[in-house]
């Protein structure tokens, strides 16, 4: 059988976005204060970062690898940004710039740790994310506030907000930018040799080697990717947050990693997409947000995302034995 | 022979869109060596994965000891005195050997895991078998033959009384597989009933007594061995004749230009100054036994592995040799070696990927315009290669895992004739491949070498380098000990510099 010829039934990221749909409407039915449009509209605030990270880590995970510090990362490079606007006036367009910069600086560490180095992907990243940790705090110890102020240009960026006050209109701007980044990345996955060798050095890395393939690089440049996706996510971080906590971060990067389990990465590398990770990642979103307002705490959230992971990984695997 | 242990009649199995069993009858007795042979896909595996209860029958029956069976498991058929010796060695490596024969089941003595006792029956084991073995060696430690011995003293740890040996010898050296055949031989004086499950021709005249054929999930006939002939056995398996005569003399012409030329190269143990030449339009058989450092000459040639000292050259363009530095299989794939390996799922191909992905893999250049990859193109180049190398596959998109191993072969073929590659290292080219496909392969080979591509085949089946190779290298612990046109070598000859280092 081929992926092609399979049903929409028997696609992963069908049934998920099913799965976002269903959520949604119970969670619309159980709680008027969730069908709110600000509600709609603060959960897409939040899922920006997360939805960044996932689509970076997509290519990790689908070498069969991971990257632990996105979370801490990206909270470190919001706190150094963060710093750089207030304590030493570097303009906000550079201190976004500066984001990008550390996250492919450190996806590049990564990068060569595991691909060069060889060391494994669990290990090396587990070290950049102490790392990334200590660093965000050394730099500034004390909480900072976000890149500027709530209504600046910056904001307007995910948040397009026209007219003042309580009476002003809001659109999710982010969003837009959201999808166009997610068909590129989907674009990037299938149709470019970048894409092509990463799902081979997931399937098989050894055949991929003895091809001719320059598996270094192409290992190299996959977490490169994850970590400019980081940087991304740093910004989006920062626009939403209205302080950023040193020495925080450990634990974001769950989120992100089970959306794209969620959205259909096979847990052992080899496959995957970045459509899937867009869905799952909802699926993490909605429990977030809709569970507090039906009376279930955060804490709920945690076990619920958990069993969900667990039953979206078992799919994969029921599905990796039929073939 | 003695009286039948084992009677399977009428056995019917299918899965979904594929009838695997179609009333088969297989009986197996006390003192016999029993061959059940087909081609890949005839429906061995299947049967003998119904016998010990890893499938369950559709309809039929099984009669073991007089009395009606179905196992469930494998553990009910073990119980019973059915073990299947498999080809893949199911053996912890970190763990002894004693630990692994005992594992799931140690002795023990209170709390604790009786090592002396356990130790103490492995000894015995060993004893009966004439085998030396330590049971308290690292399983790691041994050689792919001795693992074998292991697992086939675990096997009668378990009283078996029926073993069924699932291509045995694929992994071992003709020395091991002489010692193999002794305990066979033991086993079969000691009554038990044996299957034995094999591709390999020569050794069905040698151990067994009779045989079995299937094909295409189907009942062909038994024969007994002694009085068939080789051709009688095969042309069962494929309903139709081949041919197995040994080349005649060199197919390459007296001035046909070196293309590849390698100088004292090193690399470790199993690589020791070897030298030799490739020219165009040759096949080149590298013949010895296993371990004697072919496939490390290949990798280090092709970059795989690393390499002490040597020198390579290659003809270039302008027709002469020139010295190159291969420090990475990309280096050798650009000067236009290929290399097809001999565990095609590990190294050869990327199973779970399409036809199209896997020829186009070493050659994505030539398929990016820009950034993007053209699809397009892409396929067009696949499905002319389908259709030139005859590689059966329902299209383009297929993925490799549902290939036989022939057809996966061909689409590790089609990616080096994608990449234009005028030096093929073909590594046991027909390894797990049936005959009548194999057949292909070499008219395949005899093609390219005739359209002047060069090729160097490392084969460890006699049959198969005297059928194929212009010349031949023998090697032997490393060194290269013999270099002979086709047209002097003999079974013997051969065999005699494959084991002149060896006392």
């Amino acid at each position: 059988m081929t992926r092609k010829k399979k049903s929409i039934l028997s696609d992963q990221r069908f049934i998920v976005l099913l799965v976002v749909i269903i959520l949604a409407g119970i969670f619309s039915i159980l709680s008027k204060e969730f069908r709110q449009y600000t509600t709609l509209l603060s959960m897409l605030d939040f899922s920006y970062y997360d939805l960044l990270m996932a689509i970076g880590v997509t290519f990790p995970l689908i070498t069969g690898g991971v990257d632990l510090s996105i979370g801490t990362g990206m909270v470190c490079y919001a706190l150094i940004a963060g710093t750089m606007v207030r304590s030493h006036g570097c303009p906000v367009l550079v201190a976004m710039l500066l984001c990008v910069v550390l996250g492919v600086l450190i996806g590049l560490l990564n990068g060569v740790l595991i691909g060069v180095m060889n060391l494994p992907p669990f290990l090396a990243t587990l070290c950049t994310c102490m790392i990334t940790r200590g660093l965000g705090s050394l730099y500034s110890a004390t909480p900072w506030p976000t890149l500027t102020q709530e209504g600046g240009w910056f904001h307007s960026i995910f948040k397009l907000t026209i007219g003042t006050g309580r009476s002003a209109d809001r659109y999710p701007l982010g969003f837009l930018w959201m999808i166009l980044l997610v068909l590129l990345m989907e674009f990037v996955l299938n149709h470019t040799k970048f894409g092509r060798y990463t799902i081979a050095i997931g399937s098989n890395k050894e055949a991929a080697a003895l091809s001719g393939i320059n598996v270094k690089f192409y290992h190299v440049m996959v977490y490169v990717v994850c970590g400019l996706f980081t940087g991304l996510a740093s910004i989006a971080y920062a626009a939403v947050t209205p302080t950023v906590q040193p020495g925080t971060g450990a634990g974001l990067e769950m989120d992100a990693i089970g959306g794209v389990f969620v959205g259909g990465v096979a847990a052992s590398g080899g496959y995957g997409s970045v459509l899937g990770t867009f869905v799952g990642i909802f699926v993490i979103m909605l429990l977030k947000t809709g569970l507090p307002y039906i009376g279930l705490q955060a804490n709920w959230q945690q076990i619920i995302t958990g069993i969900v992971l667990i039953v979206a990984v078992l799919i994969d695997i029921l599905k990796e034995k039929k073939r | 022979m003695g009286e039948v242990i084992l009677t399977m009649k009428d056995i019917d199995k299918s899965f979904p869109g594929v009838h695997a069993l179609d009333h088969v009858n297989f009986e197996v007795k006390r003192g016999e060596v029993h061959a059940l042979m087909g081609e890949n896909g005839a429906g061995k595996s299947t049967l003998m994965k119904v016998l010990t209860g890893i499938y369950q029958k559709d309809s039929g029956s099984i009669t073991y000891k007089g009395k009606e069976v179905a196992f469930h498991n494998t553990r009910e058929a073990q119980d019973a005195g059915i073990v299947i010796v498999h080809q893949e060695l199911n053996m912890v490596g970190d763990l002894t050997v004693a630990q692994n024969i005992f594992i799931g089941r140690e002795p023990r003595k209170g709390f604790r895991i009786d090592d002396k006792k356990m130790i103490e029956d492995s000894k015995k084991l060993f004893q009966d078998l004439h085998i030396e073995i330590d049971p308290r060696e690292k399983m790691n430690n041994l050689t792919v033959g001795k693992q074998q011995m292991c697992e086939i003293a675990k096997a009668i740890s378990h009283k078996a009384e029926v073993i069924i040996f699932d291509e045995p010898s694929a992994a071992l050296t003709e020395k091991e597989i002489a010692d193999l055949f002794e305990i066979i031989k033991d086993l079969r004086s000691k009554n038990l009933g044996i299957v034995y499950i094999s591709h390999r021709m020569d050794e069905i005249k040698v151990i067994t007594d009779r045989v079995t054929v299937m094909r295409d999930g189907g009942y062909v006939g038994t024969l007994i061995t002694a009085e068939s002939t080789k051709e009688d056995i095969i042309n069962m398996m494929v309903g139709r004749v081949i041919y197995e005569d040994p080349k005649q003399h060199s197919m390459v012409p007296p001035n046909a230009p070196v293309v590849l030329k390698v100088e004292h190269l090193n690399a470790g143990k199993m690589v020791q100054d070897v030298s030799f030449e490739l020219r165009k339009g040759e096949i080149l058989g590298f013949s010895g036994l296993m371990g004697a450092g072919r496939t490390e000459t290949a990798r280090a040639l092709f970059g795989a592995d690393p390499k002490e000292s040597g020198k390579i050259s290659i003809m270039g363009k302008d027709g002469q040799l020139h010295e190159v530095t291969i420090n990475s299989p990309q280096d050798a794939v650009k000067y236009g070696i290929g290399y097809l390996s001999e565990d095609r799922r590990r190294y050869g191909c990327v199973v779970q990927k399409s036809v199209t992905e896997n020829t186009t893999l070493a050659t994505m250049e030539e398929f990016t315009s820009g950034l993007v990859i053209q699809k397009g193109k892409e396929k067009q180049v696949t499905e002319k290669y389908i259709q030139e190398l005859a590689t059966k596959t329902p299209s383009a998109d297929q993925l490799v895992v549902n290939l036989s191993g022939g057809n996966q072969q061909k689409v590790v073929i089609a990616k080096w004739l994608t990449r234009n590659s005028e030096i093929l290292i073909f590594d046991e080219p027909t390894r797990g491949i049936d005959v009548g496909a194999k057949n292909e392969i070499y008219k395949l080979m005899n093609r390219l070498a005739a359209e002047g591509k060069s090729i160097i085949m490392i084969s460890s089946e006699m049959t198969e380098v005297l059928r194929m190779s212009d010349r031949i290298i023998i090697m032997c612990e490393g060194k290269v000990t013999g270099d002979i046109d086709i047209s002097e070598a003999t079974q013997e000859s051969i065999m005699d510099k494959a084991t002149r280092n060896i006392n």
